[in-house]
């Protein structure tokens, strides 16, 4: 097997066995989707015309809470040390972690988006798009994500620090994420919103490998 | 079980890896802004041994670390077969190192948390060569149990039978003898003992260090910077 | 050695510019300030409010000089290992926050009477505050870490990571703001008359001076503060062997 498969077959497996990790995600952008009503009222149209945009911002958010995970344990056990030690190209060692951690926590999202837009009275030409636009956007949200993860390995306040580091890297992604839903709901193609995700998703999977693993040779130093 | 260690089942065989003798020269490091050796000079034969001894804070870890690529030194060159060595991952290939953390994944079980560093270094995982890292540590009867039962020492074994699943001609140990018994003290022994024999070489900090036959000392204080060294930088 | 060889190059010269930035910064502050607040004329569109737009737009210009200074600095720092490069970052992050600040003050206070409210999402103040967000965080990750060295890092290569993603944020700030607001007045949206030229002239060098002056300042005691630093290390080493070995 190549190094790539082997780390993402481990982390998966132990995503299998603490899959409390990753339902505790979800459960979190339920919950946290479902306080709007009680926030904005629970008016269809209102929460019609935010629906997009909610999903979006909690699934970041979402996202986030789950990112600290992807480097924090290996990073204390010593196993980032010897993951480090390969002698395969570390790049390619994140890139498997990355995946797994999109496996994880990015498809489960995407996976119940559409349930949590139904409580939200997201009109019908909604759904392909959101769902969509969470498929290209939240590759690029979990790169994005590594590097911050890996550089705030060693901090005093990791998860809290995370959040200001990585949030605003995600503002691209949420504005074309958002508007793709937005314009199939008046009645326009969502596709050039949709390519420019590929596009964030092709650059991310460009440089994010790369300063990710720089971010964790100096963590491992 | 020695004897198998020692190639019984074909699977240790020298020529597994490229033997080679490692060195450094000029070696300086800081951490935390402070100078922790400089100067320092070491060479390890294929076959041979290193002991690295010093006070706490001495910079044994340090210098461990150093050797595996994961430190930076401030000044110096590490070389392998006398050439320097310039490629991180390359000289990573062709060392295992165990340092004070395990590694160990408690919801894997002992025989997976094994397999996948086997595979990793590898390419590929055979179940005899896991059993036989797991009988040389006198861990077979754990292997299907998850490694968060394990006890320290235990989990120290586990972190020591990797060396043997996947051979390498360069071994960094930290402290391999911490937290184990006088039985597994001996089998790490004959596994130091049966690496240097196939043209192995080994780094190894240790206040102990009975587990390893010979070999050279380094000692670190020799190497700590003088006082005048710290002002002369400014 | 060379580590600090290259120091004692670099403050020779930063301390011989030192005077002359310093200088022309005190004389610049004190012919611009009195042209752009008080003897030049006000603008024909916006009137007075005009004289917040010379401290805006200079605050604006420095806020993207000095996270250039850092990306530049953080690259050259893990690239060639400059540790100087670093010291140039660190000590410029926080006046860009400082100025990335300023100009959210001033744009705020220009929006006012220009808008009729104190925010409203314009691209360039949401692109502003965004730079804003990332100062901080570089300021807070180089901060965070016990050992200083890897907070040198770990803020380096976060400097860098943001410079290629400004682009990206500007442009879709950008692109979103014409989603929703098509008809705001851009900040920008008057024609320049030559009676701004020259107040705005004064305050752009003047800013500019002031960084370079007050940089030069925080390097030294960036420098200094190593060497305490160092002499307390070295004290503690020379406490340690001076106790019996375990």
């Amino acid at each position: 097997m190549s190094v790539f498969s082997t780390v993402l077959a481990r982390d998966l497996r132990l995503a299998l066995r603490q899959s409390a990790d990753s339902l505790t995600v979800v459960a979190f952008f339920a919950i946290a989707t479902v306080l709007f009503p009680f926030g904005v009222g629970p008016e269809t149209n209102v929460l019609a015309r935010i629906a997009g945009g909610v999903l979006w911002v909690t699934a970041l958010l979402a996202a986030l809470l789950s990112l600290d995970r992807i480097f924090a344990v290996d990073f204390e056990d010593g196993t980032l040390d010897q993951l480090v030690l390969t002698g395969a190209p570390l790049p390619v060692v994140v890139l498997a972690k990355v995946c797994a951690h999109w496996l994880t926590t990015g498809v489960p999202l995407i996976l119940v988006s559409p349930i949590l837009a139904v409580t939200l009275h997201l009109p019908i030409a909604g759904y392909v798009p959101l769902v969509f636009a969470l498929l290209l956007g939240t590759p690029t949200v979990s790169l994005v994500g590594a590097v911050g993860a890996a550089l705030v390995l060693g901090t005093r306040r990791g998860g809290v620090l995370l959040s200001l580091l990585v949030l605003p890297l995600y503002i691209p992604v949420l504005i074309f994420g958002t508007a793709a839903v937005e314009a199939a709901l008046i009645g326009r193609a969502s596709t050039p919103m949709l390519s420019v995700l590929a596009g964030f998703m092709v650059l991310a999977l460009t440089f994010s490998p790369w300063a990710t693993a720089a971010a964790l040779r100096q963590a491992v130093e | 079980m020695v004897r198998r260690m020692d190639g019984g089942t074909g699977e240790f065989q020298a020529g597994d890896f490229q033997a080679g003798s490692f060195s450094g020269a000029g070696l300086a490091c800081r951490r935390g802004g402070r100078m922790v050796f400089s100067g320092l000079a070491f060479t390890v034969a294929p076959g041979g041994a290193l002991v690295l001894r010093g006070a706490n804070g001495s910079g044994k870890t340090t210098l461990l670390r150093l050797m595996a690529g994961l430190t930076a030194a401030v000044a110096g060159q590490l070389a392998w077969d006398n050439r320097a060595i310039d490629d991180p991952d390359a000289h990573a290939g062709r060392l295992r190192f165990i340092g004070h953390l395990d590694a160990i994944k408690p919801a894997l079980t002992v025989a997976e948390n094994l397999r996948f560093w086997m595979s990793l270094w590898r390419g590929e995982s055979r179940d005899t060569v896991i059993t036989d890292a797991l009988d040389a540590f006198d861990l077979r009867r754990l292997a299907g149990f998850p490694a968060r039962l394990l006890s320290a020492g235990q989990r120290h074994r586990l972190a020591l039978a990797r060396l043997v699943v996947a051979p390498a001609p360069l071994w960094l140990l930290d402290e391999p003898g911490n937290a184990l018994d006088e039985s597994s003290l001996a089998a790490l022994a004959r596994a130091i003992a049966a690496h240097r024999a196939r043209g192995g070489a080994v780094v190894v900090a240790s206040h102990g260090a009975a587990f390893v036959d010979g070999g050279s000392t380094l000692n670190l204080g020799d190497f700590a910077p003088t006082d005048d060294a710290h002002w002369s930088e400014q | 050695m060379h580590r600090f060889a290259n120091p004692t190059q670099f403050m020779r010269i930063a301390n011989a510019i030192y005077p002359w930035a310093a200088g022309l910064s005190a004389i610049l502050f004190l012919v611009g300030l009195p042209v752009a607040l008080v003897t030049s004329p006000p603008d024909y569109q916006q009137g007075e409010t005009v004289r917040i737009f010379y401290i805006h737009v200079s605050s604006a210009w420095m806020m993207m000089v000095v996270y250039s200074a850092m990306a530049g600095g953080s690259a050259a720092f893990l690239i060639w290992r400059h540790p100087m490069a670093n010291l140039v970052a660190k000590a410029s992050a926080p006046m860009g926050a400082s100025f990335a600040a300023l100009t959210l003050l001033t744009g705020m206070l220009w929006g006012q009477p220009m808008w009729g409210t104190f925010w409203v999402w314009d691209a360039r103040l949401t692109s502003t505050l965004i730079l804003f967000f990332l100062y901080l965080g570089y300021l807070a990750l180089g901060d965070a870490f016990e050992d200083s060295e890897r907070g040198d890092k770990a803020a380096a290569i976060l400097a860098l990571v943001g410079s290629v993603n400004l682009p990206i944020i500007h442009f879709s700030v950008e692109w979103w703001n014409t989603l929703h607001q098509p008809s705001i007045i851009k900040m920008t949206g008057f024609t320049v008359d030559g009676s701004i030229l020259l107040p705005l002239f004064l305050m752009l060098g003047a800013f500019t001076s002031y960084y370079v002056a007050v940089l030069v300042l925080r390097l030294r005691s960036e420098l200094l503060a190593a060497k305490i630093r160092n002499a307390r290390m070295s004290q503690v080493a020379v406490n340690q062997a001076a106790q019996p070995a375990e």
